[in-house]
């Protein structure tokens, strides 16, 4: 892929980035970071890619190391992020009735 | 191994699954950004993930399939366990461990890719080798920074800042002398000593890493995570430009810009700039002149307590820290069951950074069954503040101390503040007088409203329940 539009894939991304994210209640802020952060694991792939393509042990070591450390990145970062959201889903369904309540407890946290 | 183990990277099969994968990830987190559908969000950015890692791994030529197996295994059961494992009080530090791995494989990648680049022998490109060396770098700062965050947090390391004399120019040296050598390596990085140089990078920015974040105070800790997070993340956007992978650039790059605003919003309510968090060392400054006198508290037991609360009409609870490490919440909310069954209004003021994260607060009193409508953000419970009959704070301090608005020469002047001064009682459930993170003395502890019940955080909440219901 040329460089200029590796470049381009680049800067059109972080725009997206801003949009996407710009406005996210204070509630949210934690598991956001939290689903974003098991995102940046995507470096699994170069990891793979080393590996797969390499046969010296020492490149097999460090990409091995580098599986592992993004692995953990990528399972680590989405379970914990599904486990601090499982809390919130659960709560106004309990309280008022699920019909409803749930888009008013958005709202609440959107505010 | 796979039957179809034999895609083309280039084909455009490959593009679209990396496509259809990143487009699960913007997909998945603007679905993040909202209460009712963040859950699914998730989901959907995992399924964009397991796409992505599927497609890598059915490219033609992968091998080394026992490597590879071990690699995600492992990783795959570290990472459940210590998710399933944790607790809540200690996501933050969680939060900051899984960024650290993430920036330790970006910078692995581009130590491999360098020695990968350098077997094939002749000239490397320099739109492979910049992003190799960015990535090394970044990635290797953020792993360092990550670790020293969480050792910090999880309280292996003091929360105090750590200075040593010279800080700003030792970092300043490392910092000059890694792009110098940097620059070396790119011009020159054929000849045999470039390997050893290379590695010599690779150290250097793992020190600046450590000092990068030694010397900056437990209180900030949010912002240097989310500020490495938005690091990682663009660290994998360059590594993906190195290895000319779609996926990882707009994943990446998602995760740079993101991290990006979330930094600046704390920062923002924090009335700080980030340069000034990052290079000021907040907490070294010394506790002002008044910090030292000898000043008269009421201290008062949990009956008091109680009967100030049960016969008021409304309460809003201040949680802080303290409440995260007594892992206060549920006996918080049965406090406030007991005074909500008397007809006590009660309201749960959160302040943006309370706690060691923003939304830490919310994501405690969650686990405990608070309802959502009972958490009030700051703009929302301030006006209130005056008609509220007793403000209760537990284990918060920095966040209520009236000096941000009182005292100009105060180091948190200007830092918005949960207004609970201007309730017509205060309760403040602490352990001792100490000073927060910000290493500074409150004057709220002082005040005549203010009632001090010395106790920890979980303890007194308890306590104080139990005399509710003996009422």
């Amino acid at each position: 892929m040329p460089l200029i539009t590796e470049i381009t894939i680049f800067v059109l991304a972080a725009f997206v980035g801003f949009e996407v994210i710009s406005k996210v209640p204070t509630t949210l802020h934690t598991p956001l970071m939290s689903q974003t952060n098991a995102i940046h694991g995507i470096v699994l792939l170069g990891g793979l890619i080393v590996v797969g393509l390499s046969d010296f042990w020492l490149d097999n070591l460090i990409g091995t190391i580098a599986i592992f450390f993004g692995t953990i990145n990528i399972v680590g970062g989405f379970m914990v992020t599904d486990r601090m959201l499982g809390m919130f889903v659960r709560k106004p369904k309990k309280e008022e009735p699920p019909e409803g309540s749930g888009d008013d407890a958005g709202d609440a946290g959107a505010e | 191994m796979p039957p179809v183990a034999a895609l083309d990277p280039q084909s455009s099969f490959v593009q679209v699954c990396y496509i259809v994968s990143f487009s699960l990830f913007i997909l998945g987190i603007r679905r993040g950004t909202h209460p009712t559908t963040a859950k699914q969000g998730n989901l959907i950015a995992a399924t964009g993930m397991a796409i992505a890692v599927a497609t890598t791994l059915a490219l033609k030529g992968i091998g080394n399939w026992g490597l590879i197996a071990i690699g995600i295994v492992a990783g795959s059961v570290v990472g459940a366990v210590a998710s399933r494992r944790v607790q809540m009080t200690a996501m933050p530090q969680m939060v900051a461990l899984y960024n650290g791995v993430g920036g330790g494989a970006v910078a692995l990648i581009a130590w491999a890719e360098f020695r990968h680049e350098l077997a094939l022998g002749g000239d490397i490109p320099l739109d492979t080798f910049v992003p190799t060396l960015f990535s090394m770098v970044i990635g290797s700062i953020s792993f360092w920074g990550s670790n020293i965050a969480f050792g910090k947090l999880q309280g292996l390391i003091s929360g105090q800042p750590m200075k040593i004399p010279g800080q700003q120019v030792i970092n300043a040296v490392l910092l000059g002398g890694i792009i110098a050598a940097c620059i070396v390596l790119g011009i020159d990085h054929n000849s045999s000593p470039s390997q050893g140089l290379f590695i010599a990078v690779l150290i250097a920015a793992a020190i600046l890493g450590n000092l990068f974040v030694l010397p900056i105070g437990g209180a900030d800790m949010p912002v240097v995570i989310s500020l490495l997070n938005a690091f990682t993340g663009l660290s994998a956007a360059a590594a993906g430009i190195e290895l000319d992978n779609v996926a990882l650039i707009v994943g990446g790059t998602l995760v740079g810009s993101s991290g990006t605003i979330l930094t600046l919003a704390m920062a923002t309510a924090m009335n700080r700039s980030v340069p000034n968090i990052l290079f000021a060392g907040f907490g070294a400054l010394p506790a002002g002149g008044v910090a030292t006198e000898e000043r008269p508290v009421t201290s008062i037991g949990p009956q008091d307590a109680a009967i100030k609360l049960a016969y008021a009409d409304s309460v809003v609870i201040v949680p802080g820290y303290g409440m995260a490490v007594a892992q206060a919440q549920h006996a918080v909310k049965e406090m406030a069951d007991e005074l909500t069954k008397r007809g006590v209004n009660v309201a749960y003021a959160i302040h943006p950074v309370a706690g060691r994260m923003p939304g830490h607060m919310n994501v405690l009193l969650a686990e405990a069954d608070v309802s959502y409508e009972k958490l009030k953000e700051m703009d929302e419970i301030n006006p209130e503040m005056p008609h509220t009959d007793v403000a209760v704070v537990i284990g918060a301090n920095d966040v209520t101390n009236p000096a941000a608005k009182d005292d100009p020469n105060s180091p948190i002047a200007g830092m918005p503040i949960i207004e609970v001064d201007e309730a017509q009682q205060v309760i403040v459930i602490k352990r001792s007088l100490s000073p927060g993170f910000a290493g500074i003395d409150n004057d709220l502890f002082y005040h005549p409203k203010t009632s001090m019940l010395f106790s920890d955080a979980k303890q007194a909440a308890a306590d104080i329940a139990a005399e509710i219901e003996d009422l």
